[in-house]
């Protein structure tokens, strides 16, 4: 324990400022401060020579908790697809921008968080009308409530390769907690995380006035998610 | 005359021409409106109509293919049984290429039909704006040539009940025939 926290610290140090304290301990070596003779001494009794210096960043990247966790989006091979019930017909639409901030790591999906932030504006109903329409006043708002988001809470597996994150997603300025179930699927270099949740539209004021008529454009909305994630 | 058509069949032409009536209209007026829940209810009634003539013009054909109607009177010239014979065909022609035009529309536009918002009808062609906005103006052009070939229909019904007298339209309204 003692000596995990002194090399956390001596870690610390080091990946940040072994740069500068190099380069004053070559430039100046005359003018080294006291503490700094005495660090160098602790260094060099830990870890004899300077090959350390790099050793160490290569060990903590081996650690499960940076190195292997997949970050990078791939926009490409990702979606976020909706189903609205029209008229007891589903209508499938989706949204072209988003940015997806994940970070999971497949051996411990539990500690995995994730930020998706939507560009409402960029739906694509299938209809250019309906384009329009959606990004008035009654449904999104855009022009004051330009994006919606979903901030991951907690994650837990419900069964192989299955997980449920609980978050909070605010569309229209109302933030509600919003649960979903999603798969996992890794492969050699990507990640692949599937899901589908429902959405009652009307909990955010999406579709109010004449639109809130639920036996034309029903209450609830599917939304469905697919995201491939590399490694850095 | 007792040469009319049968009791099924007329009441097949009758059906299809009611709904056709009734769909027509109804795609005119609401194609141009903004959206609204209205709007959509519409469009559903629409296709639910179209699809009931879909469904009434196969039973009218398999009904015809095995009962002959009866034939035309030998006082028509020959140029008018060309002519009734022709848009007879056409008639039959449209009342099926009209409503799969527009479920084939519908398809190409991400909407399901789904007849009175129960029975869902395979989409025969995957979601694809261009071929969506194609089958638009194919909807509209075979619905408007309907319309002339329709106006010609009644306009020879109405020429042979009120100028040449000959009870033609009493095949297919038997009690016309009673006064004659």
């Amino acid at each position: 324990m003692n000596l995990k926290k002194t090399v956390g610290g001596f870690v610390g140090a080091n990946l940040f400022a072994h740069r500068p304290l190099l380069v004053r301990m070559n430039l100046h070596p005359q003018v080294q401060p006291n503490s700094m003779k005495l660090w160098k001494f602790f260094r060099q009794l830990l870890f004899p020579g300077m090959k350390h210096l790099l050793v160490i960043p290569l060990l903590l990247a081996a650690l499960p908790a940076s190195g292997a966790e997949f970050t990078v989006l791939r926009p490409q091979q990702s979606s976020i697809t909706f189903v609205s019930k029209q008229m007891g017909v589903p209508v499938e639409g989706s949204f072209r921008k988003f940015t997806a901030r994940i970070a999971v790591d497949p051996a411990r999906p539990e500690a995995g968080t994730a930020r998706i932030d939507i560009d409402l504006a960029s739906i694509d109903t299938g209809n250019a009308e309906a384009d329009t329409e959606v990004a008035g006043k009654a449904w999104f708002d855009t022009k004051n409530y330009p994006a919606a988001s979903f901030v991951s809470g907690s994650v837990k597996q419900s069964g192989r390769e299955r997980y449920e994150a609980l978050g909070k997603m605010t569309i229209k300025g109302k933030t509600l907690d919003i649960r979903t179930p999603f798969t996992l699927k890794q492969s050699a270099d990507t990640l692949v995380i599937d899901g589908v949740f429902p959405l009652k539209r009307l909990d955010y004021g999406i579709g109010s006035g004449i639109w809130s008529d639920t036996d034309t454009v029903a209450d609830e909305v599917h939304i469905r998610f697919h995201f491939t994630v590399a490694r850095k | 005359m007792t040469d009319r058509y049968t009791r099924t069949a007329i009441t097949l032409h009758w059906a299809i021409a009611l709904l056709i009536f009734a769909a027509f209209p109804l795609g005119v007026y609401m194609h141009d409106l903004p959206l609204s829940p209205g709007k959509l209810r519409l469009y559903s009634y629409h296709k639910w109509i179209g699809v009931s003539i879909f469904v009434l013009a196969v039973l009218r054909v398999l009904w015809r293919f095995t009962h002959r109607p009866p034939p035309l009177p030998d006082s028509m010239p020959r140029w008018e049984k060309f002519a009734a014979n022709t848009v007879h065909y056409l008639l039959y022609v449209l009342i099926f290429a009209v409503p799969l035009s527009g479920w084939l529309m519908s398809s190409a536009k991400g909407i399901q039909t789904v007849w009175f918002g129960v029975l869902p009808l395979p989409d025969l062609v995957a979601k694809n704006k261009e071929l969506g906005d194609l089958l638009k103006e194919v909807h509209e052009g075979l619905n408007f040539i309907m319309l002339g070939v329709i106006l010609a229909h009644i306009g020879a019904a109405f020429k042979h009940h009120f100028i040449e007298r000959d009870g033609i339209l009493a095949r297919m309204i038997p009690f016309l025939g009673r006064n004659t």
